[in-house]
């Protein structure tokens, strides 16, 4: 009861402040489901779940009366408080100091109806959401994954409304589910209904059916299951060499942006993923990519005139020397030591870059423009839409050493630091030599990512260096999962490809964030496809291996 | 033959002395342990010669090289493997991994070599895994070389722990409380997996118990610690009659299970 109040006045709270902020009123431009509800109705009927959910959760005991009583009021005092706020706003005027407290906000709040019959529908609609929300607790595990995966796929489309609708108008066929699915702005109600049994029946058919399929798969004599697993890996390289295509030049843009920071996050989850080095000066050797091409190869500074190619070369070996330079003066640092030092590197690359002393060369402030375009042959990767094979190649090249390494003797070298230093070191790891490979591996990846960013901008400049890229890398490595490359891929694709596609959540972009890291510490600090459930799967493959080397005699030293 | 030898090894905390003077030879191929009270300096004295600790005097020799001042890489490679009193295992590496870093010193495959995925990185790997494979078999683990070492019971992780150093191919084995937290069937299986230590691979070990009873059927000699210093040393019937010993233990008003052990 009292946890249940609790929930319900912080769920309260939260809703506030989102209000207050302008981010409901900001979503409400969008529907999810034309003319049923709004992005913004929807963003405070899930805070209103998640705390009935919460509610439900925290009620000591079984008795389910109990727990339904206390989500429902929890959602109760949710939408309560939010009536108040409704309440308030037409006694005051909340204006003054609340820039975001307009009229069309109360009528939001209260569903453009009469204050009073609206604020009523606003407590039933709350408690309502909050009874939902312990039934959905008390119901079995089976229903909740199919309603959960359902439900947000509608919530996603909705969402995603901009990508998907020009997506599916460019192919032919595909465009009558444009028609059936989307209005200009929002799901027909048709398509949302359909949507959702779609997808329940198919989440229900894999609930149901799923693991058998998978063991059956595994089964199968070692022939075959290569055969369909590399005609799987056939399929994801099509799909992936066809995107660009497929998706247009927008989007195209917002996946190479995408691209630039897997390359990033891949490298960086070497040195903080596998070595647990937190290094937050990452950007530093993304900056020394991007200029070692830029001096190469821009005629306007007309130090030298090399092609892109010839350039590569020697931004490797930049990133790697200044890997190591930077590197060694932090060896013995350790945890948030280390993150503090590394910070600095960023910030002292950048001003150096920008400082008069170097302007001749660096160009100062205006930095390097005239940065030619790549060329294969006669191809020139000019667009997004060309620049993207180059990232997929480098993501694809950096994907392929970052799992060699992690099953070597240097990647368990590394993990091994992260676990346990002392005990690494007294297992035989040099410290020093796994550190600075680290490092310096890291470095290069960040380089090379900084070469592509360079030619594809055209120009570089101090300004795009700034230690919010670091700070972007981490988050997208943590939200991941440490240590995971498909985690990396997610990571980037949540934190960087969402925002570029949702325009609402420009403003909010850093709030969301902050509201993202926080949740993400609490629900699954582990990141969103971690490490450890690679683990999970090839546990049970290799257990008969072990045993059928039983005959095997133990050698001595 | 002395395999190790200390020579008035000193080492301080502040104004307390952990370790003082202490000499000691451990005999090759012997099982050597060393016990006290609590806060005896036991563990003090395995970190001063595995590098954890620089001692502030003294000198340790190991098959004539002096260990002082050496890293604790270094003191490894030259064939001094250990475990820890309260363990310490890679958590979030699978049991085989953890076995696998121990070989980490015989292993050279290089940056190249393992992007390359040349055939002698390849080799090296098989090998490397069918080595662990027959450690991880060796301490009863066979078959669960897939779970992550901190999901695996705690008398696993212990014999994890050693597999782990024994993957290092020491000739000196440092055991710090292996029984700690067991019960006595446990223990002495324990005990008798640690015979076979020295029995079937030819290791020395060198062992530190707290319970004495536990010591007394399996070491050649006994070296007892107390304040940091060596108050006794001698087969097990010697320590077991020693008035000094017997003093160190009741004196400090320690368990019954030790007194009983000593009496
Ligand atoms: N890093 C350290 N800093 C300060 N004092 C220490 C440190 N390590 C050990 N000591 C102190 O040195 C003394 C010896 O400790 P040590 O751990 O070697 O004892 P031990 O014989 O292993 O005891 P136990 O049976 O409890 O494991 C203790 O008084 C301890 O508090
Ligand atoms: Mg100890």
């Amino acid at each position: 009861m009292r946890q249940a109040i609790k929930i319900g006045l912080i769920g309260g709270v939260v809703g506030i402040l989102l209000s207050l902020i302008g981010m409901v009123e900001a979503f409400s431009q969008r529907d999810i489901i034309a003319h049923v509800i709004s992005m913004g109705h929807t963003l405070l009927i899930t805070v209103a779940l998640f705390m009935g959910y919460l509610a439900a959760k925290r009620t000591p005991g079984k008795g389910s009366l109990r727990i339904l009583s206390n989500s429902f009021l929890s959602g109760l005092l949710l939408a309560g408080m939010l009536a108040l706020l409704v309440m308030a706003g037409s006694l005051i005027n909340l204006r003054k100091v609340f820039i975001n407290a307009s009229p069309l906000l109360y009528s939001l709040l209260t569903f453009g109806l009469e204050k009073g019959i609206g604020a009523l529908l606003l407590l039933v609609i709350g408690a309502m959401s909050g009874l939902l929300a312990g039934i959905f607790y008390l119901s079995p595990g089976i229903l909740r994954r199919v309603l959960i995966i359902s439900l947000g796929s509608i919530v996603s489309a909705g969402v995603l409304q901009d990508l998907l609708r020009p997506t599916f108008a460019l192919w032919g066929p595909l465009a009558i589910i444009n028609e059936w699915l989307f209005t200009a702005n929002g799901l027909t109600v048709q398509g949302a209904i359909g949507l959702f049994i779609l997808i329940a029946a198919f989440s229900l058919f894999w609930s149901r059916k799923g693991s058998a399929i998978q063991t059956g798969f595994r089964q199968l004599p070692p022939a075959p299951q290569r055969i369909l697993k590399m005609a799987g890996i056939f399929i994801l390289v099509f799909i992936l060499l066809i995107l660009p295509r497929v998706l247009g030049l927008f989007l195209s843009e917002v996946l190479t942006i995408v691209g630039l920071y897997v390359l990033l996050g891949l490298g960086l989850n070497i040195v903080v993923g596998y070595a647990g080095l937190l290094d937050l000066g990452y950007v530093a050797f993304f900056a020394i990519g991007s200029y070692t091409v830029a001096v190469l190869t821009s005629p306007e500074l007309g130090f030298f005139s090399l092609s892109f190619w010839e350039a590569l070369p020697f931004v490797i070996v930049m990133g790697v020397f200044s890997g190591v330079l930077l590197g060694t003066p932090v060896l013995k640092m350790r945890g948030d030591y280390l993150a503090i030092a590394t910070l600095g590197f960023g910030e002292i690359i950048r001003i150096l870059v920008l400082s008069d002393f170097l302007r001749p060369w660096l160009g100062g402030a205006q930095g390097i423009g005239k940065i030619p375009k790549v060329f294969i042959g006669g191809f020139e990767f000019a667009g997004p839409q060309q620049i993207y094979y180059l990232i997929l190649a480098g993501c694809l090249l950096v994907i392929f050493i970052s799992l060699r390494l992690r099953d070597s003797r240097l990647g368990r070298a590394w993990m091994a630091v992260r676990e346990d230093e002392d005990v690494a070191q007294a297992m035989g790891i040099n410290l020093v030599a796994a550190k600075l490979l680290a490092f310096a591996t890291g470095a290069g990846f960040s380089a090379l990512s900084g070469a592509i960013f360079a030619t594809k901008l055209g120009s570089v400049y101090p300004h795009s260096f700034n230690v919010m890229i670091s700070i972007n890398i981490v988050c997208v490595i943590i939200v991941g999962g440490m240590g995971s490359i498909p985690g990396v891929i997610v990571g980037a694709a949540a934190l960087v490809g969402l925002p570029e596609l949702l325009r609402e959540f420009a403003e909010y972009r850093l709030l969301v964030y902050g509201a993202v890291l926080v949740a993400m510490m609490l629900l699954r600090p582990e990141g969103l496809w971690p490490e450890a459930l690679r683990r999970r799967e090839l546990h049970g493959e290799k257990e008969n291996e072990a045993e059928s080397e039983s005959s095997l005699k133990l050698k001595s030293g | 033959m002395a395999l190790l030898f200390s020579k008035k090894v000193t080492k301080r905390f502040g104004g307390l002395v952990a370790v003082g003077d202490l000499d000691i030879e451990i005999r090759e191929k012997s099982i050597h342990s060393i016990i006290g009270p609590n806060g005896a300096g036991k563990t003090t004295f395995f970190n001063c010669i595995t590098g954890f600790y620089r001692p502030e005097e003294g000198e340790i020799l190991f098959n004539d090289h002096s260990l002082v001042g050496l890293l604790p890489d270094r003191i490894v490679r030259l064939g001094i493997s250990r475990t820890y009193q309260n363990i310490r295992l890679f958590p979030n590496l699978t049991a085989m991994e953890n076995v696998l870093v121990g070989l980490h010193g015989h292993l050279n495959a290089g940056f190249f070599g393992i992007v390359l995925n040349t055939p002698a990185t390849r080799k090296e790997e098989k090998e490397a895994a069918e080595e662990a494979r027959r450690l991880l078999k060796f301490v009863n683990l066979a078959g669960k070389g897939d779970f992550l070492a901190k999901n695996l019971p705690y008398g696993d992780q212990r014999r994890l722990e050693i597999a782990r150093a024994l993957a290092s191919r020491p000739n000196l084995l440092l055991l710090d409380e292996p029984t700690a937290g067991m019960n006595p069937k446990e223990t002495q299986d324990m005990m008798d997996f640690i015979q076979r230590l020295r029995d079937e691979l030819g290791i020395t070990i060198l062992l530190i118990e707290h319970q004495m009873r536990v010591v007394m059927g399996i070491s050649e000699i006994v070296t007892v610690l107390d304040y940091g210093e060596k108050i006794a040393e001698g087969t097990p019937i010697e320590i077991q009659r020693n008035p000094k010993v017997i003093e160190a233990y009741l004196g400090r008003g320690s368990t019954g299970e030790e007194s009983q052990a000593v009496s």
